[in-house]
């Protein structure tokens, strides 16, 4: 028997990210890097960690194997303690009626089992799509103080976006009073984070509604909130100020990255209090050769670099040749550009080589909006001398 | 390795010509290369030869060291039964905590030799920075049926000795017999120089301690291997990759200097032998615009606005706006403000250089700044 745990979060990895396109094809987007040496999931594993949530269920199911390996048993993110730990939990087969997820309350629906072993009065469910940094324990505490059903984190986002979102309309004391997914004319700017704290008791009652429901799409925030609401249980919302981003989208991650090279970055990662914990690999410092020239850049330990990198972030192991030169691009692990190549306006993924003198991208044109991103899939190699135009996706198909 | 061992590490016999860098900390916590600790390198050795118990052996001003190691999960040295253990000294009723050498601080540790499982015992020390697989050595050591064996490297007949670091040399027989050994010579025609790193049975350890012990002998070569000779097969072993001593201040930016050669660095931080190294969860380096860095090695955190040639920036190293590093090994949370100039210097941990402040070494005597200082 596990001790009762108040508090339990779930946090929701299966998801494709289909918009991240070939950076998704062998792994599931909350394993994607960002800034050099983190994954999207160190965020809400690290804030797990600093809220004082040491429970953290990790439902995978799209190509879950880079996330599994990642996350081991949690220990680095501190959450290998007696009575909690990462759990990764994949769908599984009861007898004959073993299922995928079929939404993310499904996802949930089908760990029941594994959350009643806590016994919890809270349920937190997180989605490991977002970069943000914020402590749960203050959204618990709203939810407690209002004695909520469920409690929606919110933030202000401009009012000529806010279509894109989930958008929640509140009273005076943050009651949702309505809530709108992608509205064409929003009535509020408070867009849903995808971050719910539960009360555990009521959404197990409405997952089980939902879950003999033949129409339902078995989806949070197009069918769990709609029937709570509908069920005059109290909704609030809790108002997040940081800066919390989407990286859904390959310019989304390309921005995020590039924020992180402004004079003053929108999230502060040397914050010692809210270190954002990530698996650390064994490697030496980076190099610097003499020849080299890095500017406005961040790098990662185990790079070697005898080239030029400008306006760009390195994760560990990258290598960048004599006379190559790296300009406004995201560069993952391990990756080689070989002697002159020249990237710009690129996402690289790991293990690529990019030959000798190839071509990759367009210098960035900062006064378009719209950036055409070169993405090349994990593992693929550019021929020398190659040409690869601005806004081309590189992977093994195409 | 063919056969399983356990290790010892005594990583705090005293190096006085380190001078401040040892003044708060054992050589065996002494920072280098820009994130490695020196206990890294032989804790990573004997891992990486399939050694999964070690015990260290620590005597005196050992906190950092013991702040380093932690439980040893780094090393991937924290299992059940197994890993890694630290031997403090006041551990014996007669040992009053500072050894008088090495055969003393094995006897006081007698207990963690007795208790292991294993029958072999491989003993190394902190005193020089090398990657080496001991699998090689075993085989050497069952195959010439030794009774020890002794690692040792090849060194130029103009090597300079430093007495105050104990130097070790072996004159070998053909068949790699160790037939006599001299400690400290002035003038020697010998070149294998010892690394002070042995195979032995720990039965035969055991026996040989107590037995050089109860005659009032304490020095490893000096007594327990020279006293033995005739008797027992004492056998040496070539490491033939890079060696970095730390025997002084000096040899310890020499080092450090050598990891700028990209062949160094590669044998010294080879990917199958990995150097392994307590992880902290450190944000990547970042350039400014202004920043100009050449033949540098620079560790996560760092924040570089100036310039940096031809020098080493351990974890989270500011260089402000305008100052200008050269030839200089600057160690964790070094602030270096603008306009400042810096060469030939060793900057220990925390030290704080002020605006527009000048601080010029020599290369033949870089000049050291002990922990938090101000210059």
């Amino acid at each position: 028997m596990q001790s009762k745990k108040k508090t339990v979060a779930m946090l929701l990895a299966g998801g494709q990210g289909s918009r991240l396109g070939v950076l998704t094809a062998e792994k599931a987007k909350p394993a994607v890097s960002y800034g050099g040496k983190y994954r999207i999931i160190d965020f809400p594993l690290s804030n797990c960690a600093y809220s004082g949530i040491d429970t953290v269920g990790v439902m995978t199911q799209y190509r879950p194997l880079a996330l599994n390996t990642y996350i081991g048993t949690g220990s680095a993110w501190n959450l290998d303690t007696l009575s909690g730990g990462a759990y990764v939990l994949p769908p599984y087969s009861v007898g004959e009626s073993g299922e995928w997820y079929s939404g993310t309350a499904n996802a949930i629906y089908q760990n029941i089992g594994f959350i009643e072993q806590f016994n919890p009065d809270y349920l937190l469910v997180l989605s490991g799509d977002h970069i943000y940094k914020m402590n749960y324990k203050w959204l618990l505490s709203a939810h407690q103080e209002k004695g909520a059903a469920a409690t929606i984190a919110v933030i202000p986002v401009p009012i000529e976006e806010a279509s894109r979102f989930g958008i929640m309309n509140t009273d005076a004391d943050l009651r949702i009073i309505d809530f709108e997914e992608k509205p064409e004319n929003p009535k509020s700017n408070l867009a849903s984070m995808g971050v719910y704290a539960f009360d555990w008791k009521v959404l197990r009652k409405y997952l089980s509604a939902d879950d003999i429901n033949p129409d339902s799409d078995n989806d949070f925030g197009k069918n769990i909130i709609p029937a709570m609401f509908a069920g005059k249980e109290k909704l609030y919302a809790y108002e997040y100020g940081g800066y919390w981003k989407d990286v859904g989208t390959i310019q989304s991650l390309w921005e995020a990255n590039m924020e992180l090279l402004t004079e003053d970055p929108p999230i502060n990662l040397y914050d010692e209090g809210w270190r954002i914990f990530s698996r650390n690999p064994n490697d030496p410092p980076h190099f610097v050769d003499k020849g080299a020239r890095v500017t406005n850049s961040m790098i990662c330990e185990g790079c070697n670099i005898y080239g030029t990198v400008q306006n760009s972030l390195l994760s560990p192991g990258v290598v960048v040749e004599k006379g190559a030169v790296v300009r406004d691009s995201v560069i993952m692990d391990d990756t080689r550009i070989c002697a002159d190549a020249v990237v710009d306006m690129s996402i690289i993924d790991e293990e690529v080589t990019v030959g000798k003198g190839a071509l990759v991208g367009e210098p960035n044109d900062p006064d378009k909006s719209e950036k055409e991103i070169v993405v090349i899939a994990r593992g693929m190699e550019i021929a020398p001398g190659e040409i690869v135009p601005a806004g081309k996706e590189v992977c093994h198909d195409s | 390795m063919i056969r399983e061992a356990f290790g010892i590490i005594y990583p705090d016999l005293e190096i006085p010509n380190l001078r401040e860098l040892v003044e708060e900390r054992t050589v065996g916590a002494l920072p280098i290369g820009g994130k490695y600790r020196t206990i890294d390198f032989p804790l990573s050795n004997m891992v990486n030869s399939d050694i999964r118990s070690v015990g260290v052996i620590v005597s005196r001003k050992y906190n950092s060291l013991m702040d380093h190691l932690g439980s040893g999960k780094a090393w991937d040295l924290s299992g059940k039964n197994e890993g890694l253990f630290i031997l403090t000294p006041y551990s014996l009723r007669e040992n009053p905590g500072v050894y008088r050498g090495m055969v003393e601080a094995l006897r006081s540790s007698l207990n963690f030799v007795r208790k292991a499982r294993q029958e072999y015992c491989v003993i190394a020390g902190a005193m020089s920075i090398y990657n080496f697989n001991y699998s090689s050595m075993m085989r050497f050591h069952l195959e010439s049926e030794a009774d020890i064996t002794a690692l040792y490297h090849e060194v130029d007949t103009d090597y300079s000795v430093d007495e105050q670091s104990l130097e070790v040399f072996f004159e070998l027989s053909d068949d790699a017999r160790i037939r006599s050994i001299e400690v400290n010579p002035t003038l020697t025609t010998l070149t294998a120089h010892s690394l002070k790193s042995y195979i032995i049975r720990k039965d035969i350890l055991i026996n040989l301690v107590e037995e050089c012990y109860a005659k009032g002998e304490y020095k490893f070569s000096e007594n327990l291997l020279r006293n033995n000779l005739d008797r027992l097969r004492i056998m040496a072993y070539e490491h033939k990759g890079y060696v970095g001593p730390l025997k002084s201040v000096q040899s310890y930016f020499d080092l450090n200097m050598a990891l700028l050669d990209p062949k160094v660095r590669e044998e010294l931080f080879q990917e199958k032998n990995r150097i392994f190294t307590k992880a902290k969860d450190s944000v990547p380096a970042k350039y400014y615009n202004s920043a100009d860095v050449k033949g540098s090695l620079i560790a996560n955190e760092c924040i570089i606005e100036g310039s940096v040639e031809n020098s080493i920036l351990f974890r989270n190293v500011h260089v402000g706006r305008g100052a200008k590093v050269k030839n200089s090994i600057l160690l964790p949370s070094v602030d270096v403000r603008e306009g400042a100039e810096l060469e030939y210097v060793i900057l220990d941990k925390g030290v704080n250089v002020k605006r527009k402040s000048r601080l010029i070494g020599n290369e033949n005597y870089p000049i050291v700044v002990g922990k938090g200082g101000t210059v």
